[in-house]
């Protein structure tokens, strides 16, 4: 039995973890300039607030959060605004961002929001700290905070999962991090499960990880009142990807988020520990998140450990306060050797996404063989936690045969790399997966396209329809105002024509207003599903939510447009009879 | 993608797929040496003899292609589908019969497909059926097994004089004898199996050879499951369902079938089982759909032993359910996290349908 509460595959990478968890977490130095990206969140980016030249402090807000799926951003030192800028970001091919550029005044002054104390806060309240507050999830997806919050609205939530499995080779952050604040991770877990309404919660780490361990516990017997959920701590064996947050739940309760799902739609809402603890210093400090711990390591840096480092600093800062050895370097990883990617350079800004950067040597991780035939041995499939047939997925994924690879379940790669670890021939098959993840989407995209341009002018006619129909019902309102008016003062001249309809045209009325009603409530059952379906979309941050949003005011437009056509139908009725 | 490769680590690991074919063919060193110990040196003229041409085709062929020589030849997989190729022709095979079958492997069934990883039949096993149907004198003439060093075997000298051709197709008589699979086909219908083996139709030891041999070959697969080159699930599934299939009609009819254990060591059951069948190129990718193709695969030999018109019937088993190779790959996919049942044959999933809408 103990199999089933298991994904399968997984591997046993070399954890190299020693070197940066030995080392107690310390203070990044205060850099001179930030750089901070619009977009460090998934979603829609953020829109400057701020010009240059403009004196900021430290936690001001200096970007505004842009539609559902967005946050703010924050000066994360006090000092003036350079420029509005595009530079270079952490992103697999190097792209170049847009970015506010701060140079520092070394004072650190800082301007926090109110402090507010969660458990007597309302839930709104609370929900709107997290979106100004700029949180997002640490673990990797940075997806805003105040999304995941408020999903109890739509879903019923019985476990509340942190997940400090951290399973992935080098990287330590949430393992230092929760040896020294175990106690604002736990308020955070609590804080989270108010907000969701969570009966429990269950705290998920790897048995790697024995000081973390007795942090955890020391801070769970001290804490707590009453009311609040109980939380049990589970220790599980080290096997890598436990740390998926699909991965983490089959193992903590043996439940398998829907393909294409959520795991809100089994009830389970997953966070990762440095959220949580960013989460409880919104609230309980008001301080918003312009910080974060990350990991630097690897064999070419002689102090490795965890900094707590603002966010926009400058690897290469970052680095060289490592004592990296810059001549020994022969690969530098933004992220875990199994996710991450490459960077060409250093003059990159730490974002919220970023948890590790490893400076390694040729020895450490050497240069990849070339890539070979697949001879369809099978070690991926073993391997694949997410019970795919990867050799099958390379194959249609390298022919672009798009439908096949949907059939052998694409969708369903959670790109952990599982399976390129293992790959006798070297091939690197979750980046192949995620580009035609990226084609399939692209496509998808095209032909939503043409879909969007109809659903636009669809809402331009339902507009105009809405306009016409309140016109005529102003118009019959008028009459019968009128109407009243004249009856009241006793003038008897003016109804005398309606003596004269007759039965059948009531009848026709009558027919009318049934029908308009029965158009009423289809309209009102399509806002519905429209409110629905914008939803889910925000909060798994897939599909078109533009679109979604026009949908939604058409629908909106068409209750309106058969509401006013009712209202003038029953007025025709009233001035009829 | 991962920027850490297993066989870059101290984990234990097969390591690359140039090593994992190596291991192969360190894995039928057992079955060689004991070929050679009871069938003379003229099982080893063939598998170099195969190597040679082998190494050769692939250089040609790659040089056409215009692709990396040496790369492709540190591959390992000419070098395999050689020694499978000579271990499982004649010993001292005419060169012109080796070449024919290397040709046929290398070229026909492997770079005309697209090379290595495209191949959808088993190389090994085309050049042998080829030659099979071709040839089929020199093709069921087996020597006798003579011992490597008893005073009766054929000489090198002999043997060398043999492959150049110039001896014409035949081998001397007293080389030559049938294989035990081969002699028992050819049994008459009223002679019962008790009284057949009772006029010991076979050259002396030509059984416990026989036997012993496949007993090496079973070494040899054991250290590719130790090793983790292979899976458990075809050579399992294989001699399990020749196991099951021989022992149904030994139990129905003793006389005129031979014993499980005769079906199991007899002939290149076993060999079969830990050496073509796994080539995992040609088989079925998925772990429940190798326990099909493994088991198609026995069922397959034993249904050609009894009612087919060949002796032993390794080869075709293998080639036939490699045409079944697409097919059993669409309906075993394994049920993928999430979902509550696995997707099964050709249709697109319905959810990217919704998807589009
Ligand atoms: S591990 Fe590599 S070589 Fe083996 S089947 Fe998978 S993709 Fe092919
Ligand atoms: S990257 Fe995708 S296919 Fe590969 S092991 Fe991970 S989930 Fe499976």
């Amino acid at each position: 039995m103990a199999r089933h509460f298991d994904f399968p595959g997984g591997i046993h990478p070399p954890a190299r973890k020693q070197r940066s968890a030995e080392a107690p977490l310390r203070s990044a130095p205060l850099p001179s300039r930030v750089v901070l990206p619009l977009q460090q969140h998934i979603g829609t980016p953020a829109e400057p607030c701020v010009s240059p030249g403009q004196y900021v402090r430290t936690g001001e807000r200096i970007a505004i959060a842009q539609g559902m799926v967005s946050t703010d951003i924050h000066a994360s030192i006090s000092g003036w605004v350079r420029s509005i800028e595009s530079h270079p970001v952490p992103h697999p091919s190097g792209e170049r961002a847009s970015c506010i550029v701060i140079d520092g005044d070394d004072k650190d002054e800082w301007q926090r929001l109110p402090v507010l104390n969660w458990r007597q806060s309302h839930h709104a309240e609370l929900i709107e700290r997290l979106r100004h507050a700029g949180i997002v999830g640490l673990g990797g997806a940075t997806f805003p905070a105040q999304i995941k919050a408020a999903i109890g609205e739509h879903h019923r939530i019985d476990s509340l999962v942190v997940n400090a499995a951290e399973c992935e080779p080098y990287i330590t952050t949430d393992d230092v991090m929760l040896r020294t604040h175990a106690d604002d991770v736990v308020e955070g877990a609590r804080l989270m499960a108010h907000l969701c309404g969570a009966e429990r919660i269950l705290i998920g780490i790897e048995d790697d990880k024995p000081e973390a361990i007795n942090a955890l516990e020391a801070s769970l017997r001290a804490s707590g009142t009453d009311d609040d959920a109980p939380i049990a701590l589970r220790v599980i064996a080290t096997r890598y990807p436990s740390g998926g947050e699909k991965q983490l739940i089959k193992r903590l309760l043996n439940r398998e988020v829907p393909s294409r799902g959520l795991p809100a739609d089994i009830g389970v809402l997953c966070h990762n520990p440095g959220t949580l603890r960013a989460a409880v210093q919104a609230v309980r400090e008001g301080r918003p998140m312009v910080s974060r711990v990350v990991t630097l390591t690897g064999a070419a840096v002689n102090r490795p450990g965890n900094v707590e480092a603002r966010l926009g600093s400058l690897m290469c800062d970052l680095l060289a306060a490592a004592e990296l050895r810059e001549a020994e370097v022969s690969r530098l990883i933004m992220g875990g050797p199994l996710m991450g990617f490459e960077l060409s350079h250093t003059e990159i800004p730490l974002v919220k996404a970023s948890n590790c950067l490893i400076a390694a040597t040729q020895d450490e991780l050497p240069t990849a063989p070339p890539e070979q035939p697949c001879i369809r041995c099978g070690a991926c499939e073993t391997a694949c936690p997410a019970g795919l047939l990867p050799q099958q997925l390379y194959w249609y994924a390298r022919s672009h045969d798009h439908d096949k690879a949907e059939l052998f379940n694409l969708f369903d790669c959670i790109e952990c790399g599982a399976c390129d670890f293992v790959c006798p021939s070297h091939i690197p098959l979750a980046q192949y997966f995620r580009a035609a993840k990226d084609e399939i989407r692209f496509r998808r995209h095209e032909a939503l396209k043409a879909e969007h341009a109809r659903h636009r002018f669809e809402l331009r006619q339902a507009r105009m329809e809405r306009e016409a129909a309140e016109k005529e019902a102003r118009r019959q309102a008028r009459k019968a105002a009128i109407r009243r008016r004249s009856q009241d003062q006793g003038l008897s001249e003016d109804s005398q024509p309606t003596e004269t309809t007759d039965n059948a045209a009531n009848a026709v009325m009558e027919d009318d207003i049934k029908t308009l009603r029965i158009a009423q409530a289809a309209a009102r059952a399509a806002v519905k599903k429209a409110e629905k379906a914008l939803a889910r979309a925000s909060e798994t941050g897939e599909g078109d939510i533009d679109d979604l949003e026009v949908q939604l005011a058409t629908a909106r437009e068409n209750l309106r447009t058969t509401e006013s056509r009712l209202s003038a139908a029953r007025e025709a009725r009233e001035n009829a009879s | 993608m991962s920027l850490m490769h297993a066989e870059q680590t101290a984990i234990r690991h097969p390591g690359d797929s140039g090593r994992l074919m190596a291991w192969v063919a360190i894995a039928t060193l057992p079955g060689i040496i004991t070929l050679t110990w009871h069938f003379g040196w003229g099982v080893i003229t063939n598998i170099l003899l195969a190597i040679l041409m082998g190494w050769s085709l692939e250089a040609t062929v790659m040089r056409l292609r215009r692709r990396p020589i040496v790369a492709t030849l540190r591959d390992n997989s000419a070098l395999v589908t050689a020694i499978l190729l000579g271990a499982s022709l004649p010993p001292a095979s005419p060169w012109w019969l080796l070449l024919v079958g290397m040709i046929a492997a290398i070229i026909v069934a492997k770079h005309l497909f697209g090379g290595l990883g495209h191949n959808p039949f088993n190389p090994a096993m085309v050049g042998y059926a080829l030659l099979l149907i071709s040839f089929p004198v020199p093709m069921t003439q087996w020597t006798a097994p003579l011992g490597l060093l008893s005073s009766q075997a054929p000489s090198l000298s002999d043997i060398v004089f043999h492959i150049t051709g110039l001896s014409g197709t035949t081998l001397p008589d007293t080389w030559t004898g049938a294989t035990a699979l081969d002699a028992f086909k050819n049994k008459p219908e009223t002679v019962m199996a008790s009284e057949f083996w009772a006029t010991s139709p076979l050259p002396e030891g030509a059984r416990t050879a026989w036997y012993s041999v496949s007993l090496a070959w079973l070494a040899g697969g054991m250290l590719l499951l130790y090793q983790r080159i292979i899976g458990w699930q075809i050579p399992a599934a294989m001699l399990g369902s020749v196991l099951l299939a021989a022992t149904v009609l030994y139990a129905v009819d003793p006389s005129h079938h031979g014993s499980p254990l005769f079906h199991l060591l007899g002939g290149a059951t076993l060999f079969g089982a830990f050496f073509i069948a796994t080539d995992p190129v040609s088989a079925a990718t998925s772990r429940r759909g190798k326990l099909f193709y493994g088991a198609g695969i026995g069922l397959l030999i034993m249904l050609i032993r009894t009612s087919g018109g060949y002796p032993d019937a390794v080869a075709f088993a293998v080639l036939l359910m490699n045409f079944t190779v697409p097919f059993i790959d669409y309906y075993t996919q394994p049920r993928a996290q999430g979902h509550s049942r696995p997707n099964h044959g050709i249709k697109p999933p319905p959810s990217s349908n919704e998807d589009r809408r």
